[in-house]
């Protein structure tokens, strides 16, 4: 019988799913980045966010009596709470780099927000997280004003990814009021702010916010999550108890 | 006499190597934070430089099989994450190690960065100042790439992270 975990684990979850599904689909650009260097760069952006998922589920399997692997690799898609922006397939490369530039504008703020945290387990992984959001924000920073100030060819990428993966951006600001944890609502200035400036330098144009595709932190993801999970989750279900 | 045993597991436990960053021990990175004693056991306590750093468990192993060379244990291995590891852990040694293999270490007060204006490391090779980023990645987590404009070799630096200025977030802004 699975003990019923408190509000405090299921937000924490939440975090922890953004962050292995986002590593996930940084992982699978893994030898086919568009320059060695950017390989190098993906894959260690892709190692931090895995590496901060094994922080997060090891908390939240203390609270929840499960392991990291079982978190991560014996849950189907509807009991993952990942916000539906970071599941979205890599596309193109621009594709890859705004949804990482809008997830990581709102990741930065919230774990900066998260070392004032009165959970001492939660603020000393926060406080390790905020360092290592900020480069990776500059990074992503860097290389969408090089797409939107670059070529015709990349600027219209660039707004193409934008339009698309907008309305996937207001779930990330949905009323989630737990003690503890940064209530993401007041992040959404921060967030605009650097969306703004770093727009205004790409040359892009900001899209109205319309109608918002919701659900991921309900567990109702698209199609295309079903299919990241299985073959994330094929070898451990193969071989479950497996370790190396 | 629990005092020696306890100075020997220290020496022990510090002169284990990072396996991604072999000319440099766990002491010189700053990621051994403590070694104790809880009745037999010695509990050895260290932090990883960035939350995946993924010789972690190498590491422990490390210093499981270090003390047993030196006749020492049972040994409990504990990771702690706080205070965050930044680059002002280096030790003084580790810093002259990272020149010597040829790795530029970090700048040691980095002002804020902003977005562009990342100190530039010191060309390991000719010294010269004028170097340029090629990539804020590098071949590990805690390594980037640059190139000298003054003798054109590519090299590696060790970077700088934390250190007060990054963490200083109050006034943190991705454009400079
Ligand atoms: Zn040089």
């Amino acid at each position: 019988m699975r003990p019923t975990p408190d509000p405090f684990t299921e937000a924490l979850l939440a975090r922890a799913d953004d962050a292995l599904v986002l590593g996930h689909r940084l992982s699978e650009w893994c030898g086919h980045a568009p320059t060695p260097e950017e390989d190098l760069a993906l894959a260690n952006l892709a190692l931090d966010q895995i590496g901060l998922a094994r922080a997060l589920y090891a908390e939240v399997g203390a609270g929840s009596g499960r392991t990291e692997d079982e978190l991560a690799y014996f849950r189907t898609d509807r009991d993952f709470r990942n916000c539906l922006l970071v599941e979205q397939p890599n596309g193109d490369f621009a594709h890859t780099i705004v949804r990482q530039f809008l997830y990581t504008a709102y990741a930065d703020p919230f774990w900066r927000a998260a070392v004032g945290s009165a959970d001492p387990a939660l603020a000393a992984i926060a406080a390790k997280a905020e360092l290592e959001s900020a480069y990776h924000l500059r990074h992503a920073s860097e290389w969408l004003i090089r797409l939107g100030d670059g070529t015709a060819e990349s600027h219209a990428r660039a707004q193409a990814a934008l339009d698309a993966l907008w309305p996937c951006t207001a779930e990330l600001f949905e009323p989630e009021p737990k003690a503890r944890l940064p209530d993401p609502v007041p992040l959404r200035a921060a967030w605009s702010a650097t969306v703004d400036r770093v727009l205004a330098r790409a040359t892009l144009a900001r899209p109205a916010d319309g109608w918002a595709q919701t659900g991921g932190r309900r567990g109702r993801h698209t199609e295309a999550f079903g299919k990241m999970l299985a073959e994330m989750q094929s070898l451990a279900r193969a071989h479950p108890g497996a370790v190396w | 006499m629990s005092d020696d045993r306890r100075a020997r597991a220290w020496a022990a436990a510090a002169a284990v190597v990072d396996p991604e960053l072999p000319a440099l021990t766990i002491a010189d990175l700053g990621m051994l934070r403590d070694v104790t004693l809880a009745g037999d056991t010695i509990e050895v306590t260290i932090t990883p430089s960035y939350t995946a750093c993924p010789a972690m468990v190498v590491i422990g192993w490390e210093i499981e099989a270090a003390l047993a060379r030196a006749g020492l244990g049972p040994v409990r291995i504990s990771t702690v994450l706080a205070p965050p590891w930044t680059s002002a852990w280096l030790s003084p040694e580790g810093r002259a190690k990272l020149a010597a293999a040829g790795i530029a270490p970090p700048p040691t007060a980095p002002a804020d960065p902003g977005l562009f204006a990342v100190a530039a490391p010191a060309c390991p090779r000719c010294a010269s100042l004028a170097t340029e980023r090629i990539s804020a990645f590098g071949a590990t987590a805690c390594k980037s790439l640059h190139r000298c404009l003054a003798c054109r070799e590519p090299f590696e630096a060790f970077k700088a992270h934390g250190d007060g200025s990054i963490s200083n977030t109050a006034s943190r802004d991705v454009l400079s």
